[in-house]
């Protein structure tokens, strides 16, 4: 039967994500003394410092979303509105991060950010501020960070969806008596919409899970959920708490997707059965 | 299994018989227990509309489709599990389905090469495919370099060059304009002529099926409605399906009085009716049937005739078309040839006037007979 | 007709109507790119600390790197898992989505959903997953084991690319290539693969690419001698910033720009065909 052809896959599937998920989620109802407990799962309740990580976690993921929908949605649109060819070329931008190692990149702009860094120098050649602003080991530098790895992420389905637009829909606009920006607001960015939900419910699902950008840009302040775990097992070597942690990670990622899966039939988008 | 020696002549056309063949998806019959028979070189063609079963059928002859069950013959060779690939069967799809990496020569030459037969007689049957299809000369160029009518004729000359017994073809003419495809519904009927092989060829086009086949399967809904040539489908439409959907037609609903006489309001349309149970009836007329009449002395022996004024006129070139109100709820149309006086100052909206049918013409069908 | 004012279009905006958008863009473009491209003169620096521009040059960090045995064993694990993963999830990735794209399944979706779950799930539940399991089975800090880990992730991605690539790909070519007397298997190899080869390559080095740059799960599950390249680089951002890691870099983003743009020359060629 040619379904048999995805056996190997789904094997490696089960072998290698299901069964250490599975086994996760067991060792989160197992105590300190190795009897079943929820101990794991009412310490995130009851110690604020649990708790906060999740805030924060939250908080990175939404402002990271934020700033890649101000800085991708003009450069997708900036992109979808040039000829084929060209756009191919500029795309290579998008790209070149995108395929760029992530520890390259999250390298280069510890080197941008830092105080004597390009950046602070050039702003304050051009007068932007005075003195060297911190940047980097903060949230800051976090949010840089994780925008810029981000990014390709919510532009291409951004782009593919304004892509999709057909020029007759704009032409129908003005001839219809619509003003540029009329046609702009009211037919291309509802039209474009679709694309810029899916990415960006991308982009803030995988902030959940980010690891090594915070890790490194943060300097130990921005302590996110997979930090936390790392901290967890390397400094307590506990397993129940670590794997609590994660479950409820995965399930926050679940439910979101679900959710949103629910509204926008979230599987045309991202598989483009267009 | 195949003999990879052994070089079948076109001539060697294999009859298909198919018993009982019945495809469910879900609750749904895209086959409901159909038998046909294709006789040995004969051109038949699978004739309904989207959705009616007949790409099922042509699929499961092909053998891409696995049917619930029934059987499928080619000759005395039971086919129903055999993989395509042994089923020696040529296939034109609609598409084309041109291998857009290879030659036109390499197209056609890759049943041949997969029968691993040497390159010199591939070359020289090849060459011979391509004179068929009169391309002659074309053997080295890309597909992206031919038109819709080249890729048609190699999409043909690779499903025939390896002499398959059966050849099958899923509405090969649909992606070609108007005029290219009426040429080549000749063409195709002239090789067939020439191959000798059988054919079956499926297609929403009823023109088509009238120009090209042997007889016709007119099939609706998993099945078949009617299996006649086309001048008995055309002329003896079994129900009002084929009336219908072959060529273009009124129905006019006809009752049968005390008398076994079928009236259409109080116009004797037909006699000797008293012995079926069926009450009601359609009349069914061909507009190109009908006739004007211009003298009042009509044999009303010979011929029926109907009252009306008329709706609509509409010239198309060589046939003029009229639309005909009998009454409120009943019209007619009525097609008749036109000459170059181009002057019909009668046929305009409003002018009443009398249409005839000869009794010989006359088609019967019952009513809900479908 | 100056080029500015030109309608830019549909509603008929000109260029100079436009000009905002191009700046705009062209600043994001500019930061984008900036990361990827500026590690390159650092490398070159003569000095310990971050300082950009360099004062002076020198190659000591590459000579650092060529010669420390540490950096040269984690590379070579690194290229060797690499490859391994590919060579591994380039065919699973690409049978799985042609039995889930051409078998027309019912249970097709579902399972397509349930094999992009490790795009799905933080990496990082996968690397203490793995790292757990493993233990118990002795694969940590172990070859297969990295390869076992980086293959399901690169899977997913194979076959999203080569699903793609049949959509785009009539496959009736292989129905009438079958009825023309080839098996299945014959159909695949001679019809269809040679029309998605490029793709094919494309998912290929991809799911290089994956492995190769991938941090969380290396972290966790190499170690000893098999340690990756990441997690050492990793390590060394993280505690002291050792500029070797700038020559590291450089090496690195010239083999993803070259991987880059042989996809881009593939994907151009593809269209012109």
């Amino acid at each position: 039967m040619l379904l048999g052809l995805a056996t190997p896959s789904i094997l490696t599937i089960i072998a290698i994500i299901m069964i250490p998920l599975g086994w996760l989620f067991y060792l989160s109802f197992i105590g300190k003394g190795g009897e079943f407990s929820l101990e794991n799962y009412q310490r995130m309740i009851e110690y604020k410092s649990y708790f906060r990580v999740y805030i924060i976690t939250f908080e990175v993921s939404i402002l990271t979303t934020l700033v890649c929908i101000l800085i991708g949605y003009p450069l997708a649109y900036f992109l979808s509105q040039l000829p084929q060819r060209f756009a191919g070329f500029f795309m290579l931008t998008v790209l070149l991060p995108f395929w760029t190692s992530l520890l390259v990149r999250t390298y280069a702009w510890l080197v941008l950010l830092q105080k004597k860094g390009l950046l602070n120098e050039f702003a304050m050649q051009i007068g932007l501020w005075e003195t060297p602003i911190k940047l980097v080991h903060n949230m800051t530098g976090t949010l840089i960070g994780m925008a810029h790895i981000m990014l390709p992420f919510l532009v291409l389905p951004l782009y593919g969806a304004m892509r999709r637009i057909e020029p007759e829909m704009m032409q129908a606009a003005a001839n219809l008596g619509a003003k540029p920006v009329h046609a702009f607001w009211k037919i291309f960015f509802p039209m474009s919409l679709p694309g810029m939900v899916a990415g960006s419910l991308i982009v803030f699902v995988l902030c959940l899970g980010f690891y090594v950008t915070p890790a490194v840009l943060g300097g130990g302040r921005v302590v996110m959920v997979a930090t936390q775990i790392t901290a967890i097992l390397e400094n307590q070597f506990n397993w129940g708490a670590a794997s609590a942690l994660g479950v409820v990670l995965l399930l926050a990622t679940l439910v979101i997707l679900f959710i949103a899966g629910r509204i926008l039939k979230l599987d045309n988008v991202l598989f483009g059965r267009s | 299994m195949q003999d990879k020696n052994n070089v079948v002549e076109y001539s060697k056309a294999l009859p298909i018989s198919i018993r009982g063949l019945t495809k469910r998806y879900g609750s749904l019959y895209a086959l409901n227990s159909i038998d046909l028979d294709v006789s040995s070189g004969e051109f038949l063609t699978l004739l309904g509309p989207s959705g009616s079963g007949k790409t099922t059928l042509l699929m499961a002859i092909a053998g891409f489709n696995r049917p619930d069950s029934g059987s499928i013959r080619f000759g005395d060779s039971e086919m129903i599990l055999a993989p395509p690939h042994k089923r020696e069967v040529g296939m034109v799809f609609q598409n084309y389905a041109l291998f857009p990496h290879m030659t036109v020569a390499e197209n056609i030459g890759f049943p041949l090469k997969l029968r691993k037969i040497g390159s010199k007689e591939c070359q020289q049957r090849v060459d011979e495919a391509l004179s068929t299809v009169q391309l002659l000369n074309l053997g080295d160029r890309r597909i992206d370099q031919l038109s819709g009518g080249q890729k048609q004729r190699v999409a043909l000359a690779r499903a025939f060059v390896f002499s398959p017994r059966i050849l099958l073809m899923d509405e090969p003419l649909s992606a070609l304009d108007k005029k290219l495809r009426e040429q080549m519904q000749i063409e195709l009927k002239q090789l067939h002529r020439k191959l000798g092989v059988t054919t079956v060829y499926v297609t929403h086009d009823q023109r088509e099926a009238l120009t090209m086949s042997d007889r016709i399967a007119v099939i609706n809904e998993g099945k078949f409605e009617q299996i006649d040539s086309p001048e008995f489908i055309y002329n003896k439409p079994a129900n009002s399906f084929v009336a219908d959907f072959i060529g273009e037609s009124t129905m006019l609903p006809v009752k049968k009085k005390t008398s076994g006489d079928l009236f259409f309001q109080d116009i004797l349309i037909s006699s000797g009716y008293s012995n079926s149970s069926q009450e009601e009836w359609l009349l069914v007329i061909r507009p190109e049937r009908l006739f004007l009449v211009e003298k009042n002395n009509l044999d009303s022996d010979q011929n029926i005739i109907f009252e009306g004024v008329i709706k609509e006129f509409v010239y198309q070139g060589e046939t003029a078309f009229a639309l005909i109100a009998l009454s409120d709820q009943h019209s007619l149309s009525i097609r008749f040839s036109t000459d170059s006086s181009g002057s019909r100052d009668n046929m305009r909206p409003g002018e009443s006037l009398k249409i005839g049918l000869k009794r010989s013409e006359v088609i019967i069908i019952p009513e809900n007979s479908n | 007709m100056g080029f500015w004012k030109k309608p830019a279009s549909e509603t008929q905006i000109t260029h100079a109507d436009r000009l905002w958008l191009y700046i705009v863009a062209l600043v994001i473009m500019l930061l984008l790119v900036i990361p990827s491209v500026i590690v390159v003169p650092m490398s070159f620096s003569d000095s310990q600390y971050l300082e950009f521009p360099p004062s002076n040059w020198s190659l000591r960090w590459y000579e650092e790197y060529f010669g420390s045995a540490k950096w040269m064993q984690s590379t070579i694990t690194s290229l060797h898992i690499g490859m391994l993963t590919m060579l591994l999830s380039t065919p699973l990735g690409t049978m799985a989505a042609y039995a889930l794209y051409v078998s027309g399944h019912p249970a097709s979706k579902a399972i397509f959903v349930f094999l992009i779950t490790p795009m799905i799930v933080p990496v990082i539940l996968i690397a203490i997953g793995t790292f757990y399991v493993f233990g118990r089975v002795g694969l940590n800090n172990s070859i297969g084991g990295l390869v076992l880990a980086h293959t399901s992730l690169a899977t997913p991605l194979v076959m999203i690319i080569i699903t793609a690539a049949l959509r785009t790909y009539d496959l009736n070519q292989e129905r009438v290539a079958r009825s023309l007397g080839a098996s299945r298997l014959k159909a695949f190899f001679l019809i269809t693969l040679p029309q998605i080869r490029f793709s094919i390559l494309t998912a290929a080095l991809l799911s290089f690419l994956t492995s190769f740059d991938e941090v969380i799960i290396s972290i966790f599950i190499s170690g000893g001698v098999n340690s990756t390249l990441t997690k050492q680089m990793f390590s060394a951002l993280r505690d002291f910033i050792d500029p070797t890691i700038a020559a590291i870099s450089t090496i690195m983003v010239f083999i993803s720009t070259a991987l880059l743009l042989t996809t881009q020359f593939i994907d151009i060629h593809q269209r012109e065909k």
